[in-house]
């Protein structure tokens, strides 16, 4: 057994664990934060996608032991304060998931690409981007409209109101 | 029309808890003390079991029994089974071979189940699994389904030496000889329908919990449809009774048929949380669903068209040859006869058809429905087989559709199906605007103009959905009838409850059901709670698969509320001091006719309730009503799909740049969801053009077992979507309602393949059409088209 100690949206864990948890196994069975799926074991699909150090990573291949020490968010930590946050919204406002099981993944994926891409991202960079997570239910499209969107009200909410 | 009701895009109710990480999907069901259970699969696409032993593996850490077929058997577990009964022409019934939840003295495909190792945790169960020794005698295997039937190949199953579970024909054998005796052309096409993984994105999974105090079984399980699987393990696998069985499927992440089948992994966790009375726990892995979830497709056709002078089709002659895998799935032998051979009309009026299928055994996975279930297969034929007689005979690919399509309904087409309603016209003619199909010859020179080859194909599909007439499936071998039920339970605040035996996997039945009530009843949308998927709540129902939900399962909910509302009026009667003849309902409101006399339908519920303004005896308190709901005819969505392409012939990579899409689902609650289910479809019917292919080798080894073998659609694979619908009501439900759910899966495939072949100038292209397909393919001279 190993210790681990980390941060997980926003308060501090600490665990014995199996030196081989994966960090999806810990966020999923030890804390019961089951909003990070597990869809493929190959690290193709994207659903168990979650923020380490504000970089979104693979939580099915990293393990736990190695965050030790790192901040991780996870589907249940985005929304602050009882407001979803906008790529949230912007995934309910343009129908951006059905069956919802790659969402959370897809979610985190997205938030990471417009951090990256900037808030002006356009649709090539978008469908290229999320390249690392599957849905087999939306054939995309509307995924790609709500990250349109989701990207520019992150832009919106970062610009300081004085902007207005 | 309010904000949410009937023909509104409302957002989804559901969308919150996803979006929040707050969805309950099997795997996310957890039971104090639960054991894991793990499968030990063959290796081996064909083999006998000389011996398993067991002996180091049950000394490992952690475990806590390991079971076998031998305990299958000594318990008396019955087999999975199939329930669609299919006739072979010579009157024979199909040949379905044994199909042990655990194997029984023999393997027959790869990933067949051969042991389960149950233990405290997933990790130690697999690690145990290791240390199982299983003897096997490795016997020759039999994968491609055209070789099965042959005389020496390898036997599946004894009970069909010859491989072949039925010889099935649907039609008129001399009519369609004599339209081909007097034919002016006949066009012939050998094609292969590639066979697909499902691939829904949250694996299977099982949790079984048995209570002894009460001899209980709780199953939670991903399924399309928990009654029927409640049904199947009672009934015929013997598990409990089922007033001793409760089956749960709540969140389920997709299922695109894959999940309608009983399995044999929820099968033996079921029975083994009892044996070991305690809660038994399975995820499948990626791997183990690429294995063992029920494949789709795998056809192998010849198929020839008959046309008259006038370039009218005048008949058609398939025989395919359809690979059901190594054991017969639960709706398997349905999906290439009824689901195939009486779609094979297409959108046309033709005097003559004649369809045989020989359905066979291989040492492969089972095969049973998936997305569109032998409608995409009959589509691809007839969209392909008509293109090439188009190009073939010098005629314009749209008129030459045009001229043949059926104008005038209820048509009646010589392979069962009477079609209600369509305009097949107005589809193809607002496809072709979208789709800017005069502009396409200026557009094909500027991509030859750099190099590229542009393509246009187009796609008339018909589906027959809505499943189904129970009278009608009987006649044709089902075993089960496709009703559906609806409880509406109006509780005394008013708010309302209402259960339904469909099941919703990404549907977002949470809120077209409720806009359906909300526009019935007047009620706010967030008043309403749309329960399902648990047989403890639900009286009973046959899930979500076939576009069934709105068209068979409104319909019953909509059965549902006509009870309630004359029940509430006659509540409103003695409320308002009234005869119930005079009350009139709108907008929520109770109005005694020609007054200012009314009263809402929260008071009324309430009224219904406390039971103080009537008598009891005469009008029972309460308001809560059931339906069962049968339909009078399968529905056809129908409509034109055009697909634009450029293939870059120095690599064979295909870029498609414009889809353009035209259906007909009739009305329409959510048009935003509807539009969403055709996106979806498309991007399935587009893998399987492109991207998708299960690929066995000789062997039977699956080489295509993991995402990184087996291509999905990514975002990057494929265009955003112009989409449109028409509407022509469908007469055989009070809603008009058609349904969606397939169209995008059926109509897709030949799109793009008519597109390929049509940049490329000659039609021998195989599904998926890969860079490495494609670019062979480029390499060969065009033919001589008879338009050119």
């Amino acid at each position: 057994m190993v210790h681990v100690s980390m941060t997980v949206n926003g308060r501090l864990v600490s665990a014995e664990i199996d030196p081989r948890t994966l960090l999806v196994q810990f966020l999923r069975e030890h804390l019961r934060l089951t909003g990070t799926h597990v869809g493929c074991d190959t690290s193709q699909c994207g659903a168990c996608t979650v923020h380490v150090d504000g970089e979104a990573i693979k939580s099915c291949t990293t393990l736990a032991a190695t965050c030790n020490g790192s901040s991780v968010t996870t589907i249940e930590g985005l929304a602050q304060g009882g407001k979803l946050h906008p790529m949230q919204q912007a995934f309910q406002d343009n129908h951006g998931l059905q069956c919802g099981f790659c969402t959370p993944g897809m979610i985190m994926a997205s938030v990471d690409l417009v951090n990256r891409e900037g808030y002006g991202i356009d649709e090539q960079t978008i469908r290229h981007g999320l390249e690392g997570n599957i849905c087999r239910c939306t054939g995309y499209h509307n995924i790609v409209k709500a990250v349109v969107q989701g990207a520019r009200e992150m832009g919106a909410a970062a610009t300081p109101k004085a902007a207005e | 029309m309010s904000a949410t009701g009937i023909g509104v895009s409302v957002k989804r109710k559901e969308d919150i808890r996803f979006i929040t990480g707050k969805g309950h999907y099997v795997d996310d069901v957890n039971r104090p003390g639960q054991a894991y259970a793990y499968f030990l699969r063959s290796p081996h696409a064909h083999a006998t079991i000389d011996k398993i032993d067991i002996s180091d593996a049950l000394k490992a850490p952690g475990v806590v029994a390991i079971f076998t077929g031998d305990d299958i058997a000594a318990d008396k577990v019955g087999g999975l089974i199939c329930g669609w009964m299919i006739h072979s022409k010579d009157g024979s019934p199909m040949k379905a071979g044994a199909h042990p939840a655990l194997a029984q003295g023999k393997v027959r495909y790869v990933g067949d189940h051969v042991a389960v190792v149950i233990a405290d945790s997933y990790a130690e169960a697999r690690d145990a699994a290791e240390k199982i020794e299983v003897h096997y005698t490795e016997l020759p295997a039999v994968v491609d389904p055209a070789k099965a039937p042959a005389p020496g190949a390898p036997v599946v199953h004894d009970v069909a030496p010859d491989n072949t579970i039925y010889n099935w024909h649907i039609g008129d054998k001399a009519a369609t000889d004599a339209a081909f005796a007097n034919a002016a052309h006949v066009t012939k096409l050998d094609l292969v329908n590639n066979r697909l993984i499902p691939n829904a994105m949250e694996p299977r999974a099982a949790v079984a919990d048995y209570d002894s105090g009460t001899e209980t079984i709780t199953l939670y399980t991903t399924s399309q449809n928990p009654h029927v699987t409640r049904l199947v393990l009672s009934a015929f696998i013997g598990l409990a009774p089922e007033h001793k069985l409760r089956v749960i499927a709540p969140d389920v992440g997709g299922g695109f048929g894959s999940k309608i089948f009983i399995y044999a992994e929820e099968t033996v966790c079921a029975w083994a949380a009892k044996k070991i009375d305690r809660p038994v726990k399975w995820t499948a892995d990626r791997g183990e669903a690429f294995l063992s979830d029920a494949h789709g497709r795998d056809h192998v056709t010849h198929a020839e068209l008959a046309l008259d002078a006038s370039g009218r089709i005048t008949g058609f002659r398939v025989h395919t040859i359809a690979n059901l895998g190594a054991y017969m799935s639960t709706f398997s032998s349905s999906v290439p006869t009824y689901l195939y051979g009486l779609l094979l009309s297409g959108q046309y009026a033709i005097p003559a058809i004649y369809c045989e299928v020989d359905a066979v055994y291989t040492n492969t996975a089972p095969v049973d429905a998936y997305r569109g279930a032998g409608r995409p297969e009959a589509t691809f034929l007839v969209e392909r087989i008509v293109e090439i007689a188009a190009r073939e005979t010098g005629r314009d690919s749209a008129e030459f559709r045009r001229q043949n399509f059926i104008t005038s309904f209820p048509h009646q087409t010589p392979v069962i199906l009477a079609y209600d309603a369509g305009d097949y016209p107005k589809a193809l003619d607002r496809a072709l605007a979208l789709a800017d199909y005069k502009g396409v010859g200026a557009r094909k020179a500027a991509s030859a103009a750099k190099g590229k080859l542009r393509g246009v194909g187009m796609s008339a599909y018909i589906e027959a959905c809505g499943l189904a007439p129970s009278q009608a499936v009987g006649s044709l071998g089902a075993g089960v009838g496709l009703w559906e039920s609806a409880e509406v339970r109006v509780n005394p605040v008013g708010t309302v409850e209402v259960l339904t035996g469909c099941h919703s996997h990404g549907q977002g039945h949470e809120t077209t059901y409720a806009q359906l009530v909300a526009s019935r009843l007047g009620i706010p949308i967030d008043n309403i709670s749309i329960v399902h998927g648990d047989t403890d709540k639900v009286q009973f129902g046959m899930g979500t698969y076939g576009s069934r939900s709105g068209s068979v399962g409104m319909s019953a909910i909509n059965k549902a509320l006509d009870k309630i509302e004359a029940k509430a009026k006659k509540v409103a009667g003695h409320v308002l001091e009234a005869s119930e003849h005079d009350i009139e309902f709108k907008d929520g409101k109770f109005t005694v006719k020609g007054t200012d006399k009314s009263i809402d339908f929260a008071s009324v519920a309430l009224n219904a309730y406390t039971a103080h303004k009537f008598n009891g005896q005469e009008l029972e308190p309460g308001l809560k009503e059931t339906a069962f709901w049968d339909p009078t005819n399968f529905t056809f969505p129908a409509g034109v799909h055009i697909c634009e392409l450029e293939i870059d012939p120095q690599t064979g990579v295909v870029t498609i740049e414009r889809w353009t899409a035209v259906d007909d689902f009739g009305k329409l609650i959510n048009p935003m969801i509807v539009e969403g289910q055709v996106h979806g479809g498309i991007t399935q019917g587009i893998g399987q053009a492109l991207l998708e292919g299960a690929i066995y080798n000789d062997d039977g080894q699956l080489l295509t077992a993991s995402y990184m073998d087996y291509c999905m659609p990514r975002a990057d694979d494929v265009p955003s979507y112009t989409i449109e619908t028409i509407e022509t009501v469908c007469p055989s439900n009070p809603l008009g309602i058609k349904g969606c759910g397939e169209a995008g899966a059926i109509a897709s495939p030949p799109a793009v393949i008519n597109a390929i072949t049509d940049a490329l100038g000659h039609e021998e292209i195989a599904m998926p059409a890969t860079p490495q397909v494609v670019w062979r393919a480029a390499q060969k001279a065009p033919l001589k088209r008879a338009a050119e």
